[in-house]
């Protein structure tokens, strides 16, 4: 056995340790499982949230963006800034409605917003649609991961199943809690990792950070802004503002809201969250710094190991041991909110939906029995999944952002929508992001005649203009004059 | 003190107007190209205007809230 392999066994252990021990001294009802009681103050909420950031997806995305992309990557940076700006007013908003009501799941939400079991099932479904895939990609990055961090000795496959392994334990005992201890070790690691990584590299490979960009700008001009067609400013822009308005729509992200003690907890990390997002910047660093260093060059979707190859290039292997753990939490702490919002989900708005005489302990027994399952279909899809799963992972943001007009409307003092222009609404957003994903359109294609700037749009923005737009006509068509949204007919 | 929550606005407008203007590598600020600069400028000034967003708005002192 080698000494980054070591390395990695042990931080594997340390956290399945530290997410059993998460569940002493709490008797786990439903609610206790998929929301801690509502008990968590400042440091878990932000760190649960802040499992957003540092997803596989930012460890490897944001540094293979960065070398394979150059300038467009900085997007990343933004969207998160932006969103947290957004979460200010919203989230406490979505909270004290989710407490005043007893909500778990994010279909609760709009079930009893909108008293609408059909908008419920919708929301739902959409929901596993887009999270499935979601942790595929986790457990993908965790399978490419382990393998270059133990140099090949032990294999993407047996990787994944380990891994997910882990998590079916620790979630299955100790639901949110077992996250939320194992989220304090993960950022705490990918906080150290990632700041040493990114100014060791610069200073190690080109002499400091200004070198490194000097010498990129020298050697590719033009390549760390943006360019003028394609990924231009416009697609920038367009691309900011969805991501930034679907950061909280996603069923996991919405659902962690919940777990907050009062909504003080959201103001301060509003204020917080941009700050810290600024870690990035030092995986950008690492990414940038493998354009020039990385031989042979990676190219297309290989680029998003370019900070293992990097790595493994530079360290000895028990440095790339805890750099391979960094990584892996990265997969393990996401992946597990993310099992466990599935399995919240089935049980609460799929089996009680169906029947409603279910009791509470009935509900919480079956959300547990359903981790592993959930787990194993992610499994089976990460190794069976082929180019279906790669379509998915693609709409899986445009999906979720459908949702957003529905939910700022009803937070509003009278919402604006009925429940069926929020229906239908969302309904038509979902089907125009899965043609345009599924048939590989672009804005390009679908307006040819239209100047470049339209063309480089987001293609997720036409669906969400279309989402508004029909919301609204359908809204104004069954809204009844004195009647309120509450006492409405059921849809 | 209401009106200080209109400079949550600013963020956005530095990300739709900004970008326009800072999309440039010219000239290196700290050692950044510029339009790396800007990002890392305008995520900064966000923390501090929440955090007066968050100091200054009257729902963050006393009960519940």
């Amino acid at each position: 056995m080698n000494a980054a392999l070591a390395v990695l066994i042990l931080g594997l252990l340390v956290a399945l340790v530290l997410g059993l021990l998460a569940r002493f001294g709490k008797t786990m009802t439903l609610e206790q499982w998929s929301t801690a009681g509502r008990s968590f103050g400042t440091l878990f909420v932000f760190l649960l949230s802040a499992g957003e950031i540092y997803t596989t997806f930012t460890f490897l995305g944001a540094s293979g963006w960065a070398y394979g992309k150059g300038g467009p990557a900085l997007y990343i940076l933004w969207y998160g800034a932006l969103a947290y700006v957004l979460s200010y007013w919203m989230l406490p908003a979505i909270w004290r409605y989710a407490k005043e009501k007893g909500l778990l799941s994010q279909s609760d939400f709009f079930v009893v917003k909108y008293q609408s079991r059909a908008l419920g099932w919708l929301v739902f479904i959409v929901g596993i649609i887009a999270m499935v895939p979601y942790m595929v990609l986790q457990l993908k990055g965790l399978g490419s991961i382990v393998q270059i961090a133990s140099y090949g000795s032990l294999s993407s496959a047996a990787a994944v199943w380990i891994g997910a392994l882990a998590v079916v334990i620790y979630v299955y005992v100790s639901g949110v809690h077992g996250t939320a201890w194992t989220a304090v070790l993960k950022d705490t690691l990918v906080l150290v990792v990632v700041l040493f990584l990114g100014i060791y590299l610069p200073v190690h490979l080109y002499g400091g950070i200004g070198p490194m960009f000097h010498a990129i700008d020298a050697a590719k001009p033009g390549y760390l802004a943006l360019p003028s067609k394609g990924m231009s400013v416009w697609w920038f822009i367009s691309t900011v503002l969805l991501s930034a308005l679907g950061f909280y729509t996603w069923p996991h992200a919405f659902q962690a809201v919940y777990t907050a003690r009062d909504a003080r907890v959201f103001r301060r990390n509003a204020a917080l969250y941009p700050l810290y997002q600024l870690i990035l910047l030092f995986v950008f660093f690492v990414g940038f710094a493998g354009i020039l260093k990385i031989q042979p060059p990676l190219t297309g979707s290989a680029g998003d190991t370019s900070l293992l190859v990097l790595s493994v290039q530079t360290f000895p292997r028990w440095l790339v041991g805890i750099i391979g753990v960094a990584g892996m939490l990265c997969a393990l702490v996401p992946g597990s909110l993310l099992v466990l919002t599935c399995a919240t989900m089935i049980a609460k708005n799929g089996y009680r939906a169906i029947r409603p005489d279910a009791t509470d302990d009935q509900v919480a027994r079956l959300a547990r029995y359903l981790v592993p399952v959930v787990a194993l279909v992610a499994v089976y899809f990460t190794f069976r999944g082929g180019q279906t799963i790669v379509a998915l992972l693609l709409m899986g943001y445009s999906l979720v952002t459908q949702f957003f007009p529905a939910i700022v409307f009803s937070l509003a003092r009278r919402n604006p929508l009925t429940k069926q222009g929020a229906f239908f609404g969302i309904l038509v957003g979902e089907i125009i992001v899965a043609y345009t994903t599924i048939t590989n359109q672009t804005v390009a294609q679908l307006l040819p005649t239209f100047p470049q700037w339209v063309k480089d749009l987001n293609v997720g923005i036409v669906a969400l203009v279309v989402n508004l737009v029909v919301a609204f006509a359908v809204s104004s068509v069954t809204r009844r004059p004195d009647v309120s949204a509450d006492s409405a007919v059921r849809a | 003190m209401r009106a200080v929550r209109w400079l949550a606005v600013l963020p956005f407008l530095a990300l739709i107007i900004g970008m326009f203007f800072a999309n440039r590598t010219q000239p290196f600020v700290l050692g950044l190209p510029f339009i790396l600069f800007w990002t890392v400028l305008w995520v900064v000034l966000t923390s501090a205007i929440m955090a007066v967003v968050c100091l200054t708005d009257p729902a963050n002192r006393g009960g519940d809230a």
